[in-house]
């Protein structure tokens, strides 16, 4: 018998291994949980991580009110089925109790209101650690970050000032008030991702695969009807074959064309696919050349 | 499909980020929005052809400085292989960056400006290479476009080096003439070099063998957590968790539960929640013992017959990366693998003079950047094999209690 990890199971023990690490290191850990696919495989990784045991951590979600319907019935189910504490704290709580004004605009996101949820949550509960399904390959801030990555007691991460991360020793050490975001599957690329899904057959929600939706069709990308987008008059609306490749907001997530209604076909498509996951679905990112290291900077995941 | 880990090194301008660029760009790996979005930037800057340097350099400092400051990881794969690249900055202010991105690297690819030659970073990051025994080396001499593609040239630079070579013990080395910015010999075999008769580059990377790198004779499991669910049906459950950092563990086996030193056998092994009877590096496993044993975070198991060592003294290399000087008498928690102890600087032994590669002793200070051996005195023995035998349970990091950052990067001697 030839004794060696294949790409996934080599990913696979080091995602279990930054899992345990957080375990072992912290009093105050949470798993970031928003419902996508990579939160939905850390949930699966930890399943392996800590069993028969529970998790040494709760799930939070973070919601912004303007999830697909689909994404939230899966998450409950989710945890019905597993067993595992969940805390939902909600954007629309912060937003009263902070009088902060509802963001303007045809895809009015309240993708940059989370953070001040999360951040309220993190001090909340005084999580010291919090774990979340960012990937590397997602966007070239990302590629920068560390895998234990600590932000201040303002949430701020300070690019330029990185720990040095050796080897596989993760220095987990803060100062009171201080949090570490640990991203445990840094190392995978979206592929990885889904022929992992695949593999394990991890259930996915509905929304992943191809199915008919009313959308609209905006500058190219296809985002679909909800009372969370302002419809004019000159758009037309029009039903279409289409799967999401991430899940977030309906209100700041694209949707593509697809007929891709099993694993194997997506797996497919994203193969052949010649935009990465963020370009083709993300129409917060577009703003500026940094949107993304600016948002982390102040806090966002 | 298994992976390689590769970190590029070299000066500044030798055009590290343009070779990555360069093969993200030639194995297709580059989205059409990220290419329209780095298209868009060279225009900005006013630049002729696409800037493929800016694919990498993801921080709004770096765009603006034209200069890599932390290490961007990239990933691609060719049918043979997934690659995890660490894109490291050459300026030696960040030398700590590039020795994260070292760190877990299989394979090295040091660049030579073929005009310039072997030059002080040249040497510093070789030096580094051999001190973090990287199993790997390719030394790629780069814009061979610029010196009229001559074999000369290319010669010269390879006899310079095989001299840092031989004095740093660097086994395993390639040289590959290439021009990252015109694709020689990258993806396809140049034929403006007809006179090279080796593999272009990716094909390297493709075929170099990464299997061996783990070592599958000597068995180490540091235990990272205790599972005990506690609950009705699994009252007695106690597992301990952890990854096999190297070798194999089979049930039966007679193992020594470590500082402590009590001996007991391997009752049962769990993996992915199914038994095995036996397990091997680097598979992150559940392992339960026949005795029970007090065991905790920081513990290791190891099989009865091969013993790692135990001390409370023992000297170390070590690269140091904080801006504040190491000296003789300070304290500092150190890390390695689950265990965590307090341990004071006895000795500062000698630091390395990276141009000479020769040894200063008498030296009082270790100044950021600075290679070094040192002595270490810990608070409780620490369990540990020579770096240099078995390097995953010999590395080690330094953090500073005060202000918790990791500030050396250790090898124990």
């Amino acid at each position: 018998m030839e004794r060696y990890l294949d790409h996934l199971d080599q990913l696979e023990s080091e995602a279990i291994h930054i899992l345990r690490e957080v375990a072992g290191q912290f009093e105050r850990p949470v798993l970031l949980f928003s419902g996508g696919k990579d939160s939905i495989t850390l949930v699966h990784l930890a399943l392996r991580a800590f069993r028969p045991g529970n998790f040494p951590f709760p799930l939070l979600h973070i919601d912004t009110g303007h999830n697909f319907p689909e994404a939230l019935a899966f998450r409950d189910q989710l945890v019905h089925e597993i067993q595992e504490h969940l805390i939902v704290r909600k954007v629309e709580d912060t937003m009263k109790v902070k009088n902060l004004p509802e963001p303007k605009g045809k895809f009015a996101s309240r993708n940059a209101l989370q953070t001040f949820t999360l951040l309220d949550a993190i001090d909340e509960f005084k999580f010291d650690a919090c774990i979340g399904g960012a990937r590397r390959d997602e966007e070239k801030a990302r590629a920068k970050e560390r895998i234990f990555s600590v932000r201040d007691e303002f949430g701020q991460w300070e690019p330029k000032l990185q720990r040095p991360e050796l080897w596989n020793i993760y220095n987990g050490k803060i100062h009171k008030g201080e949090n570490v975001r640990v991203f445990p599957i840094s190392n995978w690329t979206e592929l990885d991702v889904w022929h992992y899904i695949q593999r394990h057959q991890i259930e996915l929600p509905s929304i992943y695969f191809a199915h008919e939706r009313e959308v609209i069709e905006h500058e190219g990308q296809l985002v679909a009807v909800s009372p969370y987008i302002k419809i004019d008059e000159t758009d037309v609306i029009t039903k279409r074959r289409v799967r999401y490749r991430t899940v977030g907001d309906m209100s700041c997530t694209a949707a593509v064309e697809s007929n891709a209604d099993t694993l194997e076909k997506i797996i497919n498509e994203i193969v052949a696919t010649k935009t990465s996951e963020r370009g083709e679905t993300r129409i917060d990112d577009k703003v500026s050349e940094a949107a993304m290291e600016d948002r982390k900077k102040n806090g966002y995941f | 499909m298994d992976i390689l880990r590769f970190i590029t090194a070299g000066s500044v301008d030798d055009g590290k980020s343009t070779l990555i660029g360069r093969l993200l760009y030639d194995s297709k790996s580059i989205m059409i929005d990220q290419l329209t979005a780095i298209q868009q930037q060279t225009k900005h800057k006013a630049v002729g052809e696409i800037d493929l340097a800016l694919l990498t350099d993801g921080l709004r400092a770096e765009r603006e400085q034209g200069i890599t400051i932390d290490v961007a990881y990239k990933y691609f794969s060719t049918p043979k292989r997934k690659f995890i690249i660490a894109d490291a900055p050459g300026h030696i202010q960040y030398t700590r960056n590039m020795i994260t991105g070292a760190s877990n690297a299989n394979l090295i690819i040091v660049l030579i400006d073929a005009r310039n030659g072997v030059v002080e970073q040249t040497r510093r990051h070789s030096l580094i290479a051999s001190i973090l025994k990287i199993p790997h080396v390719v030394v790629a001499v780069n814009k061979m476009d610029m010196v009229g593609y001559a074999e000369d040239v290319f010669n010269n630079i390879m006899i310079d080096y095989a001299v840092v070579a031989e004095k740093l013990g660097l086994k395993n080395v390639t040289y590959i003439p290439i021009s990252a910015l015109k694709g020689d010999n990258i993806v396809e075999k140049s034929t403006a070099m007809s006179w090279y008769d080796g593999s272009s580059l990716l094909s390297f990377l493709e075929n170099v063998p990464v299997r061996n790198d783990v070592n599958l004779s000597v068995t180490r499991f540091p235990v990272q957590y205790v599972i005990r669910p506690q609950g009705e049906t699994l009252h007695d459950y106690r597992g301990y968790a952890g990854k096999l950092i190297s070798g194999i563990l089979k049930v039966g086996d007679a193992v020594s539960v470590l500082p402590q030193g009590i001996n007991t056998h391997i009752a049962s092994i769990e993996h992915n929640g199914k038994n095995v009877e036996e397990a091997f590096a680097p598979q992150s496993i559940i392992v339960h013992l026949a005795d029970d044993v007090d065991v905790s975070r920081g513990n290791v198991i190891v099989p009865v017959q091969q013993q790692p060592l135990s001390d409370k003294a023992f000297s170390s290399m070590i690269c140091w990366m904080d801006t504040k000087p190491l000296q003789i008498g300070n304290r500092y928690w150190l890390q390695l693998n689950s265990t965590l102890v307090k341990c004071i600087v006895t000795n500062i032994n000698y630091v390395l003079n990276v141009d000479s590669l020769t040894k200063q002793e008498h030296i009082d200070k270790i100044q950021l950047n600075e290679i070094a051996s040192i002595t270490l005195k810990t608070a409780t023995p620490l369990v540990y094999d020579k770096y240099e035998s078995l390097p995953v349970n010999g590395a080690a990091i330094l953090i500073d209690e005060a202000t918790n950052v990791t500030v050396g990067a250790c090898m124990i001697q």
